[in-house]
């Protein structure tokens, strides 16, 4: 095993799933323009991809719009992303997520998040992944990773990461000092980093 | 206490506002360190997606694998020699001869450390009209008008050819010691696309941006000469690209 990478492959499917490596070599040959490779890439990586945009965005249709775009994106830049530096997953789900946050943030106008705070969507997404012996592990693994969070550091995080927010903002929505949510924030993920032996490089 | 550095966790989960994303981009070009760490923040951040798996309809399957039909791969980035690092993702593809008017352009990666190039810092190089004519004469041209104070302004784009023209002719001089700024609404966040002093009439959408995938465009008048890096003023004028 010449690498160890914290960020695992995505859903096993039945024909056997890419691993970390797989999926980065799904990558390259996207970029040379096999859809073949690239439906597999996405076969591998979408309920991930999707999971993330709905607890996000949370209406269903606008995460749906967010992981299209997400996809689309990969698949035109897919020369650019470099296996050395990250993972293929990591690649994808920070595109996702950041299409995602400026999703809601545009929406704000329209005051589309006022109403149900709670994150109605939960329940959803674990049920789904249920069957997923694989996926069930790891996400034990981060749930496990979270727990060597101190609640503070947890709360600022999934308000900033799964939220959407700012840390202004989560600053504001904890009484806390502008400055003290970032400085959680970054902990939190040194933390998890951490706990989870994420390596890059 | 507002040390830039402290910035990286909230830029790793996309926890920052527009003005503070220019900055910490800014702050990246010179720090080894902050990109380091936000590479292994990243890779932190998205483990939290883990426990977030929800099968998508097939019909998302079919749109994905529909769409790419349409889009081209970028080539990969060719470096000079030693220079090791490739910057992913920001960096778009620049068709033909098209000169970034942008100084020192930032070159993000998502999910990996950071890399950035430095593109010509030539402020003074005239957007050339027949490249503006090439966009104008397109034939997916898409043309978009707004007017302010009775002044109409028009964006012209074309996909196929990744560009996008400004049309204002009657545009009035900026306030003293202000120039416009074109900006390009890449979905993430707004991308600085050239300044105009309002005597041109004709000026192309130039630097990191993306014409063609951009879903808008904005003016806002910002410090003469060289203008900003994110919009500091609200937009005077905004336009909305139709989807592809």
């Amino acid at each position: 095993m010449d690498h160890l990478r914290a960020v695992p492959s995505g859903a096993p499917s039945e024909e056997g799933a890419p691993g970390a490596s797989g999926l980065a070599d799904l990558l390259k040959r996207s970029s040379r323009g096999d859809g073949d490779a690239f439906a597999r890439f996405y076969d591998s990586t979408s309920a991930r991809a999707f999971g993330l945009a709905v607890r996000v965005v949370r209406d269903r249709a606008q995460a749906e719009e967010v992981a299209q775009e997400a996809f689309l994106e990969v698949w035109r830049t897919a020369s650019r992303f470099d296996s050395g530096r990250g993972s293929a997953i990591g690649w994808l789900l920070t595109i996702v997520h950041r299409k995602a946050v400026d999703r809601v943030r545009s929406a704000e106008a329209a005051s589309r998040r006022d109403t149900n705070y709670e994150h109605d969507n939960n329940a959803v997404a674990h049920d789904a992944t249920a069957e997923a012996a694989e996926a069930a592990m790891e996400a034990r693994r981060v749930r496990s990773a979270l727990g060597e969070l101190t609640s503070v550091q947890r709360e600022a995080l999934e308000l900033a990461y799964f939220g959407g927010y700012t840390h202004t903002e989560v600053a504001r929505m904890l009484d806390l000092p502008v400055g003290t949510a970032k400085t959680r924030i970054r902990d939190g993920l040194i933390r998890m980093r951490d706990a989870l032996g994420v390596t890059t490089s | 206490m507002n040390d830039v550095h402290t910035l990286v966790g909230a830029y790793a989960v996309d926890a920052v506002d527009d003005v503070e994303r220019a900055a910490f981009e800014r702050h990246l070009l010179d720090c080894q360190t902050c990109r380091l760490e936000l590479a292994s923040l990243r890779e932190a951040a998205v483990l939290l997606a883990a426990v977030e798996q929800v099968e998508p309809p097939v019909r998302l399957r079919e749109q994905v694998l529909a769409g790419i039909g349409s889009i081209r791969p970028l080539p990969p980035r060719v470096v000079p020699e030693e220079e090791v690092e490739v910057a992913p993702e920001r960096r778009r593809f620049r068709p033909v001869a098209l000169v970034a008017a942008a100084a020192a352009v930032i070159a993000l990666g998502v999910g990996t450390p950071v890399a950035w190039e430095q593109l010509t810092d030539d402020t003074s190089q005239a957007p050339t009209v027949s490249a503006g004519d090439q966009v104008l004469a397109a034939d997916d041209a898409e043309e978009y008008t707004q007017s302010v104070n009775g002044t109409e302004v028009t964006v012209v784009r074309s996909r196929s050819l990744n560009r996008a023209v400004l049309l204002a002719p009657d545009m009035p001089a900026p306030p003293a010691g202000k120039v416009y700024e074109l900006w390009l609404d890449q979905g993430d966040g707004m991308v600085p696309a050239g300044v105009m002093t309002g005597e041109e009439e004709t000026v192309l959408f130039e630097g990191e941006g993306d014409p063609g995938t951009a879903v808008g465009a904005a003016i806002t008048v910002e410090p003469a000469p060289d203008g900003s890096q994110a919009p500091t003023t609200p937009a005077l004028l905004s336009f909305t690209f139709k989807k592809a």
